[in-house]
């Protein structure tokens, strides 16, 4: 059966040339690049190539990059990093309700020690206003963190428009960029951004490894401790192979920028479009136009996000969901319910990630099975227009 | 994450859809959930000869309320009042965990038709 990969989203494959490379950094040049001799300093030599194609992709210098076991563990240094570095200063962060779990559980724990997180609201587009900031900046506030483009819906933010606001207010800015970077253009001085989360499988490289782009000057406490590494930011001897496997993916992407994002977004549209022509009672969450060039995500009423999911699956297609059966808890994704989608609308919420392995055909494929699939689907359900669903009453089984 | 057993049930789901004139109607769950079983039933002499239900749900929900299906056509009603959630799980060759509590509902929707009947019935 054909299979086609649309959870782009989720995680990439390693493109070939970047898994070759790192082989070589396993096997042969193993060494220790922390180590004087010969072997440590050839891989010295190769780390501080990856830094600086993963500077050049984000406009960064090289010694503001930061290497990290990947996102979430770079968006937990930037917050409690920040947080800890300059309590004196004051004890208030601002974020966004849509912001990733790393974010929105770094600042729950940052709550019990004592700091005051704002979380934002957003518009049914999931995107951010700029006025809400503005509000909610006290003269205790440290950090704003607002993420790049959404991993749910491909919303992308007013980073700039953001990023001009912390600088003239004098706070430090933070975005995690983890489904942006590598996929779409991003230079930190244009943006003005003072701190970047990227990851590597999401842009074909190795799992396991992230940065922390951290702009020069910036005051930052490290949360672990140790050797000295990553000039004692983030201390433990390098995941060379994911390091070395995350600069070639980091070349690469630079190279491919231009003909990746037109690739995608190309298909992404196609998709979009076929779909409101050709299935009726569908919502487009996400914003229109402001989105990841990949991303497709609708709500398609009357029918649930896993059982849509399962039934891809056996015609091929690798999607996601928003619903509760796949988010892991009762609860569907806590971005649409923040978009103010009906719980009804998210948990029938399908996520289409492209990448730039996806082709025309896989469009058309996707497009002939998925109507088929909802007709199935929705004649087996209870709900249709004249019979919508009712409103919850607290029924004994999710309370 | 489900079976054989389960997918298959899911894939072809046994005795979907409505019964006209049905005599016993049942509905369990909610939207905010996202989990609606309902079940039609056509009794006659207290035997459950027909049985059909419409789901909104996972593939554990689909699953279940065709397997409850199945396994009480042709029962009477005090045999069917007896088949449990646990029971359905388990003719599915069991569930996983997380889905036991949330989506495990198909025999609650069954029990209520066959008491959305005896009242109709005065019974």
């Amino acid at each position: 059966m054909k299979r086609i990969y649309f959870d782009h989203s989720a995680t990439t494959p390693t493109d070939p040339e970047v898994a070759k490379l790192m082989l070589e950094y396993m096997t042969d040049k193993f060494g220790n690049p922390s180590s004087v001799h010969a072997f440590g300093r050839e891989v010295r030599k190769a780390l501080d190539t990856a830094r600086e194609n993963v500077a050049a992709l984000i406009g960064a210098k090289t010694n503001e990059i930061f290497f990290t076991s990947g996102g979430t563990e770079a968006d937990n240094l930037a917050l409690k990093g920040i947080a800890f570095a300059n309590r004196k200063k004051g004890n208030h962060i601002i974020t966004t309700s849509i912001e990733h779990h790393a974010i929105l559980h770094s600042c729950e724990y940052l709550e019990k020690q004592g700091f005051e997180v704002t979380y934002l609201p957003v518009d049914e587009n999931a995107m951010v206003s700029i006025e809400d900031i503005k509000k909610a900046i006290t003269d205790k506030t440290i950090l704003i963190s607002v993420m790049f483009a959404n991993n749910e819906v491909g919303t992308i933010q007013p980073i700039k428009e953001i990023g001009q606001l912390a600088r003239e207010k004098g706070i430090y800015f933070h975005t995690d960029a983890v489904q942006a970077a590598g996929n779409y253009p991003i230079d930190v001085n244009e943006y003005n951004v003072d701190l970047l989360t990227l990851s590597s499988h999401k842009f074909y490289g190795p799992k396991g490894v992230g940065v922390l782009y951290v702009r020069k000057g910036v005051r930052l406490d490290s949360v672990q401790h140790g050797g000295g590494q990553e000039r004692n930011v983030r201390p433990g001897t390098e995941n060379v192979p994911g390091i070395i496997g995350l600069g070639k993916a980091a070349q690469i992407a630079k190279q491919e920028m231009p003909s990746r994002m037109a690739h995608m977004t190309a298909l992404r549209d196609k998709l979009i479009k076929g779909i409101q022509t050709k299935i009726p009672d569908i919502k487009l969450n996400g914003h229109p136009t402001k989105r990841a060039p990949g991303n497709v995500n609708f709500s398609f009423r009357y029918v649930e996000g896993e059982a849509l999911l399962l039934n891809l699956d056996l015609k091929g297609i690798a999607a996601s969901s928003g619903s509760a059966c796949t988010s892991g808890s009762l609860d569907p994704s806590h971005v649409l319910l923040a978009m103010g989608l009906t719980h009804e609308v998210a948990h029938g919420s399908l996520r289409i990630s492209l990448g730039r392995g996806n082709t025309e055909e896989d469009i058309d494929y996707c497009l002939e099975v998925l109507p088929e699939i909802l007709e199935r689907l929705r004649a087996m359900s209870p709900l249709n227009a004249t019979s919508p669903a009712k409103e919850c009453t607290l029924c004994s089984h999710c309370h | 994450m489900y079976n054989d057993k389960v997918m298959d049930h899911f894939a072809n789901p046994r005795n979907v859809g409505e019964i006209a004139g049905a005599n016993g109607i049942g509905e369990v769950g909610n939207a905010k959930c996202g989990d609606i079983m309902k079940i039609y039933l056509q009794v006659e002499d207290n035997i459950i000869k027909d049985i059909k239900f419409k789901t909104f749900g996972c593939g554990a929900a689909i699953a279940t309320s065709s397997m409850v299906t199945e396994m009480c056509k042709g029962k009477t009603l005090e045999e069917a009042l007896e088949i449990s959630n646990q029971a359905v799980a388990e003719a599915l060759g069991g569930l996983p965990p997380v889905k036991m509590h949330c989506s495990n509902l198909a025999a609650d929707a069954l029990h209520e038709a066959i008491k959305d009947y005896m009242q109709k019935n005065g019974k």
